[in-house]
């Protein structure tokens, strides 16, 4: 039950892996930053899974309800702020990706390394 | 309300606001002449803000009047206030007297968004000093990282590129590493102010999940930092980034992640958990030591004058990393002051190198035969700042390895193998920096060299009063070691 139960922190860590295991393992470099944002996107599956409380809504304070439970909301928002730091950093890996095929005309990493070799 | 009371806040909210602005600056030297009033404003915030913190100790600011554990606290203590002034001073200087060498590299078109990149950096990075909570440190260092992205791939060589797509995915996962850790802290204590976590860690029944952040935390950071074995980014990407980017982050990009790093280690876990210290000091003492002799021994081969010091830079961090690892008030002291005296003593290399690139075609060893004939006011410059990093009596640099031996020497035994290890380093530093002196000064010239002249006097002028802070502050080291001294009883415990 135990290890069932926290199912939610086992998916966060397998995404976590595969995310991390992309980014070693592929050698092309738009694989490797999807590979970036699937390793992001698991810490913010552990964040969202922290905040959340066994029953609670959307923290929203409503007249005349008073004993409702609420998940924390504090981990949802700062998770809010991590989202826009992975996308922008997308955002800047695939423009890099984009003047790297400028200049050197592929993306995969060990072309490049021969193209910078030859050089 | 005065002014100066808003002081932490207008620190990193000057750079940051102005950066949009400066994007707008069209026309010649705008742009420039719009981040260096701005960086010199930041410079005497972090002045003025280091005269309040040594007259009446750490300064807390509550943004929005929010208090703190709630709110979100910006705070300047000693150590921060030593950052603060490397940092600001080196985004200064090289701005102040770089531009013709970013003039050289970069097409003018290009150049507002450069210095609005720039002033991210900037703000991103004093953001990281003076913040007090964990999230927002990860805040910053992404605002930092994700700018100097930009300003490394301002590289003029299109290397620059896969070396920035490198240190693109190594710092990202250096931050989502810091990030999980930060996570499991916030799990356990419902926290992400620093003060308050160290207080609410005590409280903490089940321990394991914060070990487990402790690692994180520090592998995270020490990426960052380039900390051996995670340095593979930093060769590459100071060698390729434009030379005025290499100068400001050779001076003070690696040492404020180092810096969150001990805030960390010391503030938050030190007293935590149970023997965290001998966790600390053996996993970190052996990679200091290997980084800084393996450091060492392959700029003794390097031939490309930015690659071989910034392979001594890593060297470098493994000094910091060695002091701090002692984690004794005079190991964390020696530790601190050098990421000054560092600072000083990369600085004037790199502005010496930016000299030479203006009048050199390639800044490989071998092409570099004879140029102190031709240039040797540059070239002096450089004698001074590789005296300094070498550690020679005199200069900045031999204040923090006198007091890294010393402080060392009080471990017995262990001491001493790593007095050799340090010893010996410096010994390679003599080397690598006498194989540049030999052949700038001794070797014959290249062929086509004849129109070689002194760099122009206002880049000249930058190197000269970096060089000579050098000498300065190897005379006189008394502010650095005073806040030095300060950081390190704050880390330990022994001050408020």
């Amino acid at each position: 039950m135990e290890i069932l139960g926290l199912y939610n922190y086992w998916a966060y860590v397998a995404v976590l892996m595969i995310g991390f295991y992309a980014v070693i393992a592929k050698s092309n470099l738009i694989k490797k930053l999807i590979g970036l944002s699937i390793f992001q996107s698991a810490v913010f599956l552990l964040y969202i899974t922290m905040g959340k409380v066994d029953g609670g809504t959307a923290p929203i304070i409503q007249a005349g309800v008073s004993d409702q439970i609420f998940s924390n909301p504090l981990p949802q928002v700062l998770i809010l702020t991590a989202i826009v730091v992975g996308v922008s950093t997308l955002a800047l890996g695939l423009a890099i990706v984009v003047r790297i095929k400028e200049s050197y005309g592929t993306i995969e990493e060990d072309q490049i390394h021969l193209l910078d070799h030859k050089s | 309300m005065s002014i100066y009371q808003h002081l932490p806040a207008l620190q990193v909210v000057v750079p940051m606001l102005i950066a949009p602005l400066v994007v707008l600056m069209r026309g010649r030297g705008l742009a420039w002449a719009m981040a260096t009033a701005t960086s010199m404003m930041a410079f005497i915030i972090a002045v003025s803000l280091t005269n309040i913190v040594l007259e009446t100790g750490a300064v807390s600011y509550a943004m929005g009047s929010w208090q703190a554990p709630y709110g979100i606290e910006l705070r300047v203590t000693a150590f921060s206030a030593l950052l603060l002034l490397i940092v600001t001073a080196a985004s200064t200087i090289t701005l102040l007297f770089g531009k013709q060498s970013i003039d050289s590299q970069l097409e003018e078109h290009r150049q507002p968004m450069f210095y609005a990149a720039w002033l991210l950096v900037l703000a991103g990075l004093v953001g990281i000093v003076v913040a007090g909570d964990a999230f927002n440190i990860f805040v910053f260092m992404e605002v930092s990282s994700l700018a100097s992205y930009i300003l490394i791939a301002a590289g003029p060589n299109r290397k620059a590129m896969p070396s920035v797509f490198k240190y693109l995915i190594m710092g990202t996962i250096g931050a989502t590493f810091y990030l999980i850790g930060v996570g499991l802290i916030y799990m356990m204590t419902g926290t992400l102010n620093l003060a308050d976590m160290e207080v609410r860690l005590q409280e903490v029944q089940d321990i394991k999940p914060i070990i487990v952040a402790a690692g994180f935390i520090t592998v995270g950071l020490a990426l960052k930092a380039a900390v051996f074995p995670l340095h593979v980014w930093l060769p590459n990407s100071y060698t390729y980034a434009p030379h005025m980017v290499t100068a400001f982050f050779a001076a003070c990009a690696t040492k404020v992640s180092l810096f969150v790093l001990l805030r960390f280690e010391f503030l938050v876990f030190h007293q935590n958990l149970v023997e965290h210290v001998g966790h600390f000091s053996t996993f970190l003492i052996p990679l200091a030591v290997i980084g800084i002799l393996l450091a060492s021994g392959v700029a003794l081969f390097e031939s490309h004058l930015k690659r071989l010091l910034a392979y001594s830079s890593i060297a470098q961090v493994g000094y910091i990393l060695l002091g701090a690892s002692m984690a004794t008030a005079s190991g964390l002291t020696a530790g601190i002051i050098h990421m000054f005296n560092h600072a000083l003593a990369k600085g004037a290399l790199f502005f010496a190198i930016a000299c030479l690139a203006t009048q050199v075609s390639s800044l490989r060893l071998e092409n570099l035969g004879g140029v102190a004939r031709k240039m040797p006011w540059t070239m002096a410059a450089f004698v001074i700042g590789g005296l300094s990093l070498v550690g020679i009596p005199g200069t900045a640099g031999f204040i923090s390895k006198w007091l890294l031996i010393s402080a060392v020497l009080e471990k017995g035994t262990l001491g001493i193998f790593l007095v050799v290890a340090v010893l010996v380093s410096s010994l390679m530093a003599a080397v690598y920096f006498w194989r540049i002196v030999e052949v700038a000064y001794f070797g014959d010239a290249p062929k086509q060299s004849a129109e070689l002249h002194e760099a122009p006097k206002w880049m000249l002028l930058g190197t000269w009063f970096v060089a000579l802070a050098n000498i300065y502050y190897g005379l006189n080291p008394s502010l650095p070691l005073l806040l030095s001294n300060q950081a390190a009883a704050s880390l330990l415990g022994q001050l408020p």
